[in-house]
């Protein structure tokens, strides 16, 4: 189908932006890189009076790197991000996610402002977020507000975002010493979103985690970061102690049904990727020998 | 307030200025208004890859971008690279390869193993699947495009096909 009619603007400036959403309010839609936007628009599931392009801002885009801080601008695109050596060496786990988030073409125009700001549940980036303990920084005409990735999801397409604000940038801390990742996700096709997935970020210090974040995604109604992993922190991993945060994985998560899964298919799928994530981190094949737990 | 926007854009290397609706994306453009009709519209929501196109060199997806969004832009279709003689190689090799069979899926196709031999000259057939990942064929059942994608960067790499 096509777009319902909709007037147009296109903002010179971060302030310009703010004043048009303040004008315009929830009538308004932002338009960034347009790959979840305008699906939803030609689907006529909304249907906004006005688009706000912020494609030509151009102090939203740029990735920096500050003291400990890696700074990413809203406008910054999937390709730039995947092709980013300040991402890969400060934040190599969205590296490796990047190339499951759709396909080239949709890469090439997709952007991690408008990724975080559409929060679908299934989607890879906010899972990230999370996982990292990103920082999303917004902007109104009242000023900034700075909102951890943990409270910045809120449901289905929910977020901490009010319609007058804009989202400008992420930051996230650079990648600790003995800082190690896992990224994994099961879709129908390579690109697809996915039925259920795993973002981790890690410290492990010898064969101990001292540290855990463990982000699922497409198995509640926005990225979970799993209270389990905490039982996997500074203790000796062994199949038993991989057992009891599998089985409380399985008590903490409340995954919803549709067409790609059940719920407890998709509670399975998230057990079997805590254990080839506990595997592959500690380098420890026989945690994930006997599959899921 | 939904009044026509005017653009200025390169489309296959001419000039053109227009009137657009803002409602209007690229792919609507390209087929109605300049009767380049390779471009192909299918789901006409980002899954299919039918519509792919360049702009500014990058593939894109022309359903999911807007007309007004390629002020300024340079526009490429599937004419503009049939045209130049860019591909044409690639697509005598999916003829040879029975590559394709109604060809609705061909020009997306195209531009999209073209833009992996340009990134990547001597991808293997896991690579060429990944990056072809995001365009439906519903006839060939893709082996005939790999093995024509294949066959095209082995014998720009000088090898045997």
């Amino acid at each position: 189908m096509k777009a319902s009619a909709f007037s147009y603007a296109r903002a010179t400036s971060v302030v310009n932006a703010l004043e048009l959403l303040a004008a315009h309010g929830d009538k308004a839609k932002v338009l960034s890189g347009g790959q979840s936007l305008m699906p939803a628009m030609n689907l006529r599931l909304i249907s906004p009076e006005l688009i706000l392009d912020i494609g030509e801002i151009a102090e939203l885009r740029g990735i920096a790197v500050r003291g400990g801080v890696l700074a990413i601008g809203a406008l910054t695109r999937h390709v730039e991000l995947a092709r980013s050596p300040e991402i890969a060496a400060h934040a190599p786990l969205l590296t490796e996610a990047i190339v499951h988030v759709a396909h080239p073409a949709i890469r090439n125009r997709g952007t991690l402002g408008g990724s975080l700001a559409h929060a679908d549940p299934a989607s890879e980036l906010p899972a990230c977020m999370v996982a990292l303990d990103a920082t999303i920084i917004v902007r109104g005409q009242a000023g900034e507000r700075r909102i951890a990735a943990k409270d910045f999801f809120m449901g289905i397409y929910e977020t901490a975002l009010s319609a007058q604000e804009l989202l400008v940038a992420v930051e996230l801390p650079v990648a600790r010493k003995n800082s190690a990742h896992f990224f994994c996700e099961f879709a129908r096709r390579h690109g697809d979103y996915a039925i259920a997935g795993l973002a981790a970020q890690a410290i492990v210090e010898g064969d101990v985690f001292t540290d855990l974040r463990l982000g699922f995604f497409a198995i509640g109604d926005r990225p979970v970061l799993a209270k389990a992993a905490s039982r996997l922190v500074n203790v000796a991993a062994t199949p038993a102690v991989l057992f009891e945060a599998s089985s409380a994985l399985g008590e903490e998560l409340d995954p919803q049904e549709d067409q790609q899964a059940s719920a407890s298919m998709r509670r399975h799928l998230a057990k079997v990727l805590l254990g080839r994530c506990a595997s592959a981190l500690l380098g420890r094949p026989d945690l994930d020998a006997g599959g899921p737990v | 307030m939904t009044a026509r926007i005017q653009i200025s854009l390169d489309v296959n290397g001419e000039r053109v200025d227009a009137h657009v609706l803002p409602r209007l994306n690229l792919a609507d453009f390209l087929r109605e208004q300049l009767q380049l009709t390779g471009t192909h519209v299918g789901c006409e929501h980002g899954v299919c890859g039918a519509c792919t196109v360049r702009v500014n060199g990058e593939i894109v997806r022309s359903c999911l971008m807007l007309a007004v969004q390629t002020q300024g832009a340079s526009v490429e279709t599937i004419e503009g690279l049939s045209d130049s003689g860019e591909i044409v190689d690639l697509q005598a090799a999916f003829r040879d390869r029975n590559a394709l069979q109604c060809g609705f899926c061909t020009p997306g196709m195209l531009i999209a193993a073209q833009d992996l031999l340009k990134q990547t000259p001597d991808p293997d057939r896991e690579r060429i699947r990944e990056h072809l990942s995001g365009n439906y064929c519903r006839c060939t059942g893709y082996q005939a495009i790999i093995d024509a994608v294949e066959t095209t960067a082995r014998v720009r790499m000088g090898r045997k096909p």
